[in-house]
């Protein structure tokens, strides 16, 4: 277990230098420099630009930024920003727990949705709830994420009103920052409503944003069921005697479960990729929102620090989901 | 020994089919048979003659677009048919239960055996999860488990397929069954193992005084080991009888077949004998004797009618023209 554990976070290292070196590549390609964007409309003479490349050490041949970009990340500093002049660790500290609960709300919609959906659409198999659920997941993946948040803004914010367009909290609350968690720190504050207020602001982003890890895991638990359910064993369970309800909750889904668990892990880094999106459209204020606005900035220390925190923590994650992997299938637990 | 009503299991008329309403396909055809208390009944035949769906229907366990009939479906006094899912559930791994053909498949890869052992205690007899681990450690010493104490968490793929069939024994016998359907419990295992595992189930089934049917194609285990023999072909019975007697002299030209292809029956010949060609299938059964393209002593008769079952009861054969005492068609 400690050997396997060991290999995989071995493999952090090679990861984190390839996203380190591709993002440093990718930004320089893209046409504009941070200080021309810092000038505005007026700009800088010759003279204030070679000292403005001087002081972010931008005058020194790309490679030599590389270096020592990476010997500062490897000293835990992920440099400052351009434009605030903060150290991009600690905006992204502040900005992250809003991912996070705009990430963990949207896997919980697309977990309990996409397993319910999966394991009904299996038992029912060829009638007309399986037809529905499988069109509707077909849907929710071809979806375009902006569009669909469009769609559902349109109908439920507009229309209908019964949800907040954009943001994290209406304005007549104020609530100090606690956990940086707005459902934790609401519950906290003495702010009456203020956690509906909260709830609310997050149901339509996680909706859209957990649509297709939705539709990916209610197809897969689906065909995973569908396979477990014509086991031997299953026929084993009947010929016991046992009801329904329980072949299919105790022995089927714990083995059909076992390939959704990969699945599910490989959708956290869908799930961050597309918060960017999301957060975007809701304008919610987390790590999506600012990476997204820092590009436009060419604020080149927060988007590569940016980059490789998300690629760290999809990595952890994906090692997190090979534990659970063992703990849900005891063939793996027992094997090297 | 004919049918009585203190007879376990009677079954008459049993057919499943499959396929659509208008173009049926019959696995099981009209099949009849009893099992006594305490006895051993063996089932055979080739693959494919329906052994397995037939049990599988004494089970309840033949799903849609199965379509299971039958005059009567009884055990002890109770009508099987009758029986709504719930009440069927009782009785299935409780007093009628099964094992079957690979076990290494047949048991969860996700649970501990203990754990499996112990959800049929717990569904059928409840008890406190001591008593039942209790239980669970004594029918793994029953089946002849070493250290079942520390095997019963053992998860199955720890276990080889002779200890799997082992556990799956202690699974069924549970609940003291009254019956036990055995299909084809050692077709999968290595030979060196098969007569251990056959060996484990006569001696429970002695010891239990259960009724057993024992579905094999091998026909060498059946007659050491049966009281009486259903002999199957493509979804009907073809021979029924007292195992002694169906082994001195087969009546129906397919019993004599099947033991004409065991190997003792071919020493110093090159070539096993076999009988040429295979069972019918969905779309390819002839008119007639289901038999005919298949059987040496076919005539026109055999080709246009199909025949009934004659004889007296306990010993009838489904042929116009059964073998006599020295394995010649009777004309």
């Amino acid at each position: 277990m400690l050997q396997f554990l060991i290999r995989r976070l071995g493999m952090v290292i090679p990861t984190f230098i390839g996203v380190s070196l591709f993002t440093f590549a990718l930004i320089y390609l893209i046409p504009g420099d941070p200080i021309t964007i810092m000038g505005g409309e007026r700009g800088f003479g010759a003279e204030e630009r070679a000292e403005l490349e001087a002081m972010l050490g931008l005058d020194k041949p790309i490679w030599q930024q590389y270096f020592i970009y990476l010997g500062n990340v490897l000293q835990g500093d992920l440099g400052t920003s351009y434009v605030t002049r903060q150290p991009v660790m600690s905006e992204f500290m502040t900005l992250f727990p809003a991912t996070v609960e705009l990430t963990v709300c949207a896997a919980i919609f697309a977990v309990i949705t996409g397993l319910t959906l999966g394991i009904l659409a299996a038992i029912k198999r060829g009638g007309i709830l399986d037809h529905t659920v499988m069109t509707i997941s077909l849907a929710g993946y071809s979806m375009p994420i902006f569009w669909w948040a469009l769609l559902l803004i349109l109908f439920f914010s507009v229309n209908l009103g019964w949800t907040p367009v954009s943001g994290r909290l209406d304005v007549m609350f104020w609530v100090d920052e606690v956990t940086g968690f707005m459902l934790i720190d609401t519950l906290l504050s003495d702010e009456d409503g203020a956690f509906l207020s909260a709830l609310s602001h997050l149901v339509l982003p996680s909706i859209v944003l957990g649509t297709i890890p939705m539709a990916v895991i209610a197809r897969m638990t689906r065909s995973s069921m569908l396979e477990v359910l014509g086991e031997d064993y299953i026929r084993t369970a009947r010929a016991k005697g046992l009801s329904k309800r329980r072949i299919i909750v105790k022995h089927a889904l714990r083995n059909a479960l076992i390939p959704v668990i990969t699945v599910m892990g490989l959708q956290v880094g869908l799930l961050l990729s597309g918060a960017i999106l999301t957060e975007t459209i809701f304008a919610w204020p987390g790590i999506g929102k600012w990476l997204v606005e820092s590009i436009g900035r060419r604020d080149y220390p927060v988007v590569q620090g940016g980059l490789l925190l998300i690629a760290t923590i999809i990595i952890l994650v994906n090692l997190l989901v090979d534990l659970m992997y063992g703990v849900v299938n005891p063939r793996v637990r027992h094997s090297k | 020994m004919t049918e009585t009503d203190k007879s376990l299991l009677v079954v008459h008329n049993l057919s499943v089919a499959f396929g659509t309403k208008d173009n049926p396909f019959k696995a099981v055809d009209r099949v009849s048979f009893h099992v006594e208390e305490g006895e051993v009944l063996g089932i055979v035949g080739e693959s494919g003659s329906g052994k397995s769906v037939s049990s599988l229907a004494l089970m309840g366990l033949i799903d849609f677009p199965g379509r299971v009939t039958a005059d009567e479906l009884r055990f002890k006094t109770t009508d099987l048919q009758t029986l709504n899912e719930k009440a069927r559930r009782k009785i299935t791994g409780d007093e009628i239960s099964m094992i079957f053909q690979d076990p290494m498949t047949s048991l969860n890869p996700s649970y501990t055996v203990g754990n499996q052992i112990m959800e049929a205690i717990e569904v059928h007899q409840g008890g406190s999860k001591k008593e039942r681990m209790t239980k669970a450690i004594d029918l793994l010493r029953q089946v002849g488990i070493p250290a079942p104490e520390s095997r019963i968490n053992s998860y199955p793929h720890q276990l080889s397929g002779g200890m799997s069939q082992r556990v799956m024994i202690a699974m069924a016998i549970a609940c003291d069954p009254r019956l036990l359907i055995a299909d084809e419990p050692t077709t999968a295992l290595d030979v060196t193992i098969q007569a251990q595992i056959i060996e484990l189930l006569l001696k429970l089934q002695r010891e239990k005084q259960m009724g057993l049917v024992l579905i094999t194609h091998d026909l060498a285990l059946v007659a050491e080991a049966a009281d009486r023999v259903v002999v199957m072909y493509a979804g009907q019975i073809v021979e029924t009888g007292p195992a002694s007697e169906i082994f001195k002299a087969p009546k129906h030209p397919y019993t004599q077949a099947l033991m004409n292809s065991l190997p003792e029956s071919s020493e110093g010949k090159d070539r096993l004998n076999a009988l040429p060609g295979v069972v019918p299938g969905a779309n390819d059964r002839p008119q007639g004797c289901l038999l005919n393209p298949r059987c040496p002593y076919a005539t026109d008769r055999c080709r246009v009618e199909e025949p009934e079952q004659y004889g007296p009861r306990g010993r009838q054969v489904k042929c116009f023209y059964p073998l006599d005492e020295s394995g010649r068609p009777t004309v």
